[in-house]
């Protein structure tokens, strides 16, 4: 076991890709010499050389758009977009061209592209460094979307989404870049949980709380602090967002009896209403209240000064639990 | 002056041997970089105005703008802005191009053209907003005729296409001017603007700075020919231009609005010049760049140059460069005060102007989220950043 940060866990678990399979190519914007923005890929160009880790000029729609050329070639492309307010160039290529390509010829092309992006905000950027766009993927049949939460997925769920011969959307909390965790370097990625399946974190009683990325630790500090006032809360970590994995929600909402869901996107048309509106039809006569979201607001994400409004935080958080019980919350006595 | 002013602003042929960015015979070279005036048959023409007292203007903005520029960057140190893009070695390429406008031009920049608003006449701490975090835009585009910085790469160059061709259909003679870098050059955006500003001869000005990196790509990953080249293969005349001498990126600026407004259409220029600092304030330069061709580029800067100019001429004085140094020392401050006495915005801004008119959608998003900040008590809301209970 040695101590990484979640970028040195990616790092790491993209070091193994490439070493393992001489298909694996990176493409990206400042992947080289500079180790990326956030430099994941720290050495791997020193290492791997120009041809498997590929500087590309400064195109999304041509890397997203060569990288299926590469696919249709035999190559496990892996695409780093720089950050999530960056994937929209490259937009049609993924929904109309990644996601499509198997279903289009049969089965008879594979698309095993996986898309890195950095994503949600919590770090000071300026506009279109700080969005969660995961929704618009996960709406797109065809594509596999899926976040990490701590550094040991981060670095074994990378290599996974690699090793998949579908299309994967891996969504990276930058936040959470340089939170440190255990990681076990030798786990071998096919004995480790699935990137398609949820992990309950918490054994909890009171309350579900669905999370994904980057605000699974804030649930996981809202459930210690609400454990503080003998509310018992599970904490599930989502992990994969196209296909979602109910079995554990249902379960632990069987036993529970209520839902809060929260995430950074925007809350209209978010996963949080995917996952909201499927519990409720699964588990309606379990349930003792209306799932609840906490979730970003319906606006463009705002400028810095002002995030830490738009982000649920702890407190929002436990907000929505407050409401999912009919405890006193800020909402007490409003109707509708 | 003929009356085709076409004149070495015309179609030329690429000339792929060359290493894009380089110096060479085609480049547009007014001012040599130890400051000997050299004249041109074609391009004096365009500065033939431009008497002592104007060197002595463009001395003072560019010795303005870097100053706005060094006390930014040392704002952005102390933690008064969260992010600044240093315009450092650029400042002739803004100054040049941006004194060649007209009030009713209309210019569409990125996000490193602060030379080009502060000509524009924008206000200092209007320039700060967006980099303190305190608003999306800084300024009301109508106001100085310039959009807000676009961070979007090469998104902006459509935009001005597209404004030029409504200048077009108005039958008005103002041009839309579009800022970008070389790394912009590869993306789709700017060749789409390109085709779309040719076929319909869009009174356009693409003014691209090759500042020979983006972030840590040099400009020869992007294009295997000089950037002015490209243009040609979209029916665009190019003008490849010395971007450290801003009397050339004056001249030509001026050309090719001459050209635009005479219903001419679309003119690239390419301003070879380079950035000497980092990216941003976030990025890390010598991680991929070799500290010799800062070096190299640092004998060609732009201001010392035109100061070689001035002092061959005589003009450099003692109470000149005392003037210019104390209107930048003023500009500095009233930008420093500007930007540490802003008032931070209030938490429900958050909610305005997402749409035109307001809708009950949002509004009840707006009103419970008034409720929960005044739960805690205190109506400025005592939301931290992990939050805390
Ligand atoms: C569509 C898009 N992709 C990536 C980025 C990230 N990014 C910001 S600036 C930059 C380099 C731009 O280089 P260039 O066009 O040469 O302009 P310069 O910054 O040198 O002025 C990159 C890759 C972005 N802002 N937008």
């Amino acid at each position: 076991m040695t101590q990484l940060t979640f970028a040195r866990a990616i790092n790491a678990g993209l070091r193994k890709s490439l070493e393992n399979d001489s298909k694996v190519v990176l493409l990206g914007e400042d992947i080289g010499a500079l180790g990326g923005v956030f430099r994941v890929t720290d050495g791997l160009q020193k290492d791997f050389g120009k041809h498997r880790v590929v500087d590309t000029p400064l195109a999304e729609s041509a890397i997203v758009g060569t990288a299926v050329g590469l696919a249709y070639r035999g190559y496990r492309p892996v695409v780093e977009i720089q950050f999530d307010g960056f994937i929209y160039p490259a937009f049609d290529q993924i929904v109309s061209q990644v996601a499509k390509l198997h279903y289009r010829t049969r089965g008879a092309v594979r698309m095993p592209i996986t898309i890195r992006v950095p994503f949600g905000g919590g770090i000071g950027s300026p506009e279109h460094h700080s969005e969660s766009p995961e929704a618009y993927f996960t709406h797109t049949s065809g594509l596999r979307v899926v976040t990490v939460a701590n550094p040991q997925d981060a670095y074994t769920v990378i290599q996974q989404a690699i090793a998949c011969d579908d299309p994967v959307l891996y969504f990276e909390p930058k936040r959470r870049y340089h939170d440190k965790g255990e990681v076990d370097e030798s786990m071998d990625p096919r004995s480790a949980l699935p990137m398609d399946k949820a992990r309950v974190l918490t054994d909890g009683s009171d309350v579900t709380l669905v999370a994904y990325g980057p605000l699974v630790k804030t649930a996981l500090d809202a459930a210690s602090a609400a454990a503080d006032e003998g509310i018992s809360i599970e904490v599930i970590d989502l992990r994969s967002l196209a296909p979602v994995d109910y079995e554990p929600v249902v379960a632990s909402v069987r036993k529970t009896g209520r839902l809060v869901v929260t995430h950074e996107a925007a809350q209209s048309g978010g996963l949080g209403a995917e996952v909201a509106a499927s519990i409720t039809e699964r588990c309606f006569y379990h349930l003792e209240s209306a799932p609840v979201r906490v979730t970003g607001f319906d606006i463009p994400y705002p400028y810095s000064k002002l995030e830490m409004h738009h982000l649920p935080g702890l407190d929002r958080i436990l907000d929505g639990v407050d409401r999912a019980l009919g405890r006193p919350n800020s909402l007490s006595g409003l109707e509708g | 002056m003929s009356t085709d002013e076409t004149g070495p602003g015309g179609a030329k042929t690429p000339e792929s041997a060359k290493t894009p960015g380089e110096a060479g015979p085609d480049l547009l070279q007014l001012i040599t970089p130890s400051g000997e005036r050299i004249s041109h048959p074609e391009f004096d023409f365009w500065v033939r105005d431009i008497a002592d007292d104007q060197l002595c203007s463009l001395f003072e903005d560019m010795t303005v703008i870097r100053r706005i520029d060094v006390e930014a960057t040392a704002l952005q140190r102390q933690g008064e802005l969260a992010l600044w893009p240093p315009l450092l070695g650029q400042e002739a390429a803004q100054i040049g191009s941006g004194r060649a406008l007209r009030a009713d031009d209309f210019v569409f920049s990125s996000y490193r053209e602060n030379g080009v608003a502060y000509c524009r006449g924008v206000d200092l701490t209007d320039l700060l907003r967006v980099w303190r975090g305190n608003a999306s835009g800084g300024w009301d585009p109508y106001s100085i005729n310039m959009a807000t910085p676009q961070i979007i790469i090469g998104a902006q160059t459509l935009h001005a296409t597209g404004y030029a061709m409504g200048i077009q259909n108005d039958g008005a003679d103002a041009v839309a001017v579009t800022y970008f870098g070389d790394g912009a050059t590869s993306e789709g955006d700017l060749n789409e603007a390109m085709v779309f500003a040719a076929s319909f001869q869009a009174p356009v000005v693409f003014f691209c700075t090759n500042n020979h990196w983006a972030i840590s790509e040099p400009v020869r990953l992007q294009s295997h020919i000089q950037l002015a080249d490209r243009a040609t293969g979209f029916g665009i005349p190019s003008l490849r231009v010395d971007g450290n001498d801003v009397l050339a990126v004056m001249a030509a600026t001026r050309l090719a609005l001459d050209r635009a407004r005479r219903g001419g259409g679309p003119t690239f220029i390419e301003a070879v010049s380079y950035r000497m600092g980092p990216h941003t304030t976030a990025d890390d330069p010598t991680r991929y760049r070799d500290a010799n061709e800062l070096e190299d580029w640092a004998a060609k800067d732009p201001i010392s140059r035109l100061a070689g100019l001035l002092d061959r001429k005589g003009i450099l004085t003692a109470e000149l460069q005392q003037q210019v140094k104390d209107k930048a020392d003023a500009v500095a401050s009233e930008m420093r005060r500007g930007c540490t006495t802003m008032p931070d915005p209030q938490p429900m801004d958050i909610f305005k102007h997402v749409y035109s008119t307001p809708n009950s959608w949002l509004e009840r998003q707006q009103d419970h989220y008034a409720r929960y900040l005044a739960s805690f008590g205190d109506p400025d809301g005592a939301v931290s950043k992990e939050g805390a209970r």
